[in-house]
């Protein structure tokens, strides 16, 4: 098991007002799961990846990601935690610019006080992997739209995480460079332990994964 | 996150905005090259001044009416020739003792002229002070003994009043009176502007005659050993104030002088580089400013970054490490122009300009010391943002 969360909640205050955006929610991530997380947008499936990825803390309620409590770690221990644990996929896919794809991919190496020459090697091996072999000197801006989110994958898994979660990821793709992405996700998922935790509002995108979870108002329905 | 690899990001963010960098840069940069150049000139006018009164002569003490102390009075002089001979019997050595009556004249030969200080002295003049004569002799004993008129002039007056002919044995008239020249000083050149040959010397009892006065400006006398130099001051001024009750003397020495001008010149190069810090200061507030926009403009870069597991501190540390390579590089390059500005004072203007380590170091630290006060509070704010906003802003 993963990620384990009991009757999570996370409750924003905004001017002093209380907006609930997570209202108890209880799920598990296995090693090698599939999960989508549908939901319309409000519905607060942002907020539950958030939290999944050891970006937030919940407000109430238990969550344990690779065996370690959130509510009992200190924004140092978070940070790791999500180094070593957590792949990031944006919709938007935030690449630093000026910056190489086999650098970008390297980025999450840093923070793990690895030397250059090594990162640099793993970088290279992984964007191999996701087919861009071609392109590791090539900045953000000369790279196409999947291209671009194939680098943000590949720096996803670099440091060889439990868990991927990607946040619409073919949400800024046209439909035939989705689709390739999106099937990319699912190749890696297959082939590695990696469990693969997809945040959509598209109902054919969830509807290729082994599970479905169903977000409105807060509460999973 | 080594630091190694922070430095080279650091370096990227301030590549990526150029003009910016170097703007906020100049701020620094005018700061430090300011602190550089003032201090440069406050020590140079120290060094100088320290050289001139060192070059006067060692052992001296300088006899005065009135106190060494800047905020009394000059009092009018009371010292006459016959003060000069009870001094003289209380060092026991004529040649030893030194006196100066001065007064501004305009001294002619030919066609010629120029208005210059005319020194009324003792032929022991160049003992007492380190004068030498380069051409022709200075005055004789028996010059001052029968108050004959004769000069020694100094090399720019020599040269303004014949140019390149030979001034010895010629006629000079000074406030109209004939002198014969009989000497010509040996050229000291500049210091802080003055040109110390620009002078005139001649017997002391020609010029009372001259002047129609039998006052003594200043007695100096040149003690035989340093260690006991304050004891001879004091005798001095006990000889002289029991023969005027009713003024004040002060035999001070080199060092006296020393300390007071050191100290005058100690507090204006403090001024200087406290005015200097201030602009320092205003540069700092400018990379503060600069450094809040970059951590604005890069929220999004940071929110990846810790997304992918970056710890506040490694955000913190790059933001700071930023703002103290801003700060640092302005530092070496207005040492640069600090450096270059005061050799270019020091070669074309009278003030002399000294570069020393300790003002360097000063500037370097200072602009470092500037970078980490400056960039801590853009860099803990960076490091505080929290990864979920970071990550939404567009």
């Amino acid at each position: 098991m993963t990620i384990s969360a009991s009757a999570i909640a996370r409750t924003y205050e905004l001017d002093g007002v209380s907006v609930p955006a997570l209202r108890g929610v209880s799920l598990t991530i296995d090693a090698g799961d599939y999960v989508a997380i549908v939901g319309p947008s409000g519905s607060g499936k942002s907020t539950l990846m958030h939290l999944l990825g050891a970006l937030d803390r919940p407000t109430s309620g238990q969550l344990v990601i690779g065996g370690r409590d959130v509510a009992s770690l200190s924004p140092p221990e978070m940070a790791r935690l999500r180094n070593e644990t957590i792949g990031f996929v944006f919709q938007s896919f935030h690449l630093l610019p000026r910056t190489s794809a086999v650098d970008n991919v390297a980025l999450p190496l840093v923070y793990r006080g690895l030397g250059a020459r090594q990162r640099r090697a793993r970088a290279a091996a992984m964007l191999e992997r996701v087919g861009l072999g071609h392109r590791l000197q090539h900045r953000p801006n000369q790279l196409s739209g999947g291209e671009q989110q194939r680098v943000a994958i590949a720096r996803a898994l670099v440091t060889d995480p439990e868990v991927l979660l990607a946040d619409e990821p073919t949400g800024n793709l046209d439909t035939v460079t989705g689709a390739a992405v999106l099937a990319l996700l699912e190749e890696l998922n297959a082939e590695s332990q990696v469990a693969l935790v997809l945040v959509t509002h598209d109902r054919d995108v969830a509807a290729r994964a082994h599970r479905q979870i169903v977000m409105r108002d807060g509460v999973i329905v | 996150m080594r630091l190694a690899e922070a430095w080279r990001v650091a370096l990227d963010a301030l590549r990526a905005n150029r003009l910016r960098s170097a703007l906020t840069m100049l701020g620094v940069v005018i700061g430090v090259a300011a602190v550089v150049v003032l201090v440069a000139i406050g020590t140079g006018a120290k060094r100088e001044v320290e050289q001139q009164v060192e070059g006067l002569g060692s052992n001296l003490l300088i006899v005065v009416p009135g106190r060494l102390d800047f905020n009394s009075a000059p009092s009018v002089s009371r010292l006459s020739l016959s003060d000069v001979e009870a001094v003289t019997r209380v060092v026991g050595d004529p040649s030893r003792v030194a006196v100066t009556v001065t007064s501004g004249e305009t001294v002619r030969a030919g066609t010629q002229s120029t208005f210059t200080t005319v020194q009324g002295v003792l032929e022991t003049t160049p003992q007492v002070f380190v004068r030498s004569v380069g051409r022709g002799s200075y005055l004789t004993s028996s010059d001052v003994d029968t108050a004959r008129r004769v000069a020694v002039l100094g090399s720019t007056v020599a040269r303004t009043l014949f140019g390149d002919r030979d001034p010895i044995g010629r006629q000079v008239s000074v406030a109209g009176v004939r002198f014969r020249v009989v000497g010509v000083f040996a050229p000291l050149g500049q210091s802080l502007g003055v040109d110390r040959d620009d002078e005139v010397h001649i017997p002391v009892t020609t010029a009372h005659r001259l002047y129609g006065t039998n006052r003594i400006d200043g007695i100096a006398v040149k003690a035989p050993d340093r260690e006991r130099i304050d004891e001879l001051g004091n005798r001095i001024v006990a000889e002289l104030s029991e023969r005027h009750p009713d003024t004040e003397f002060s035999a001070v020495t080199q060092e006296q002088i020393l300390g007071v001008l050191g100290d005058i010149l100690g507090v204006l190069t403090g001024v200087l580089a406290a005015i200097a810090g201030i602009s320092l200061l205003v540069g700092g507030v400018g990379v503060s400013n600069i450094m809040l926009v970059s951590v604005r403009e890069r929220t999004r870069e940071i929110g990846l970054r810790k997304a992918v597991g970056a710890r506040p501190r490694d955000i913190g540390v790059q933001f700071l490490l930023e703002a103290v390579l801003l700060t640092t590089l302005g530092g070496v390059l207005g040492m640069a122009l600090g450096i270059g500005a005061a050799l270019l004072v020091g070669a074309v203007s009278p003030v002399p300009a000294a570069i020393t380590w300790w003002s360097l170091t000063l500037a370097f630290g200072v602009s470092a010391a500037v970078g980490i006060v400056f960039g801590v509070v853009p860099a803990q704010r960076a490091g505080r943002l929290d990864p979920v906003v970071a990550l939404r802003t567009e």
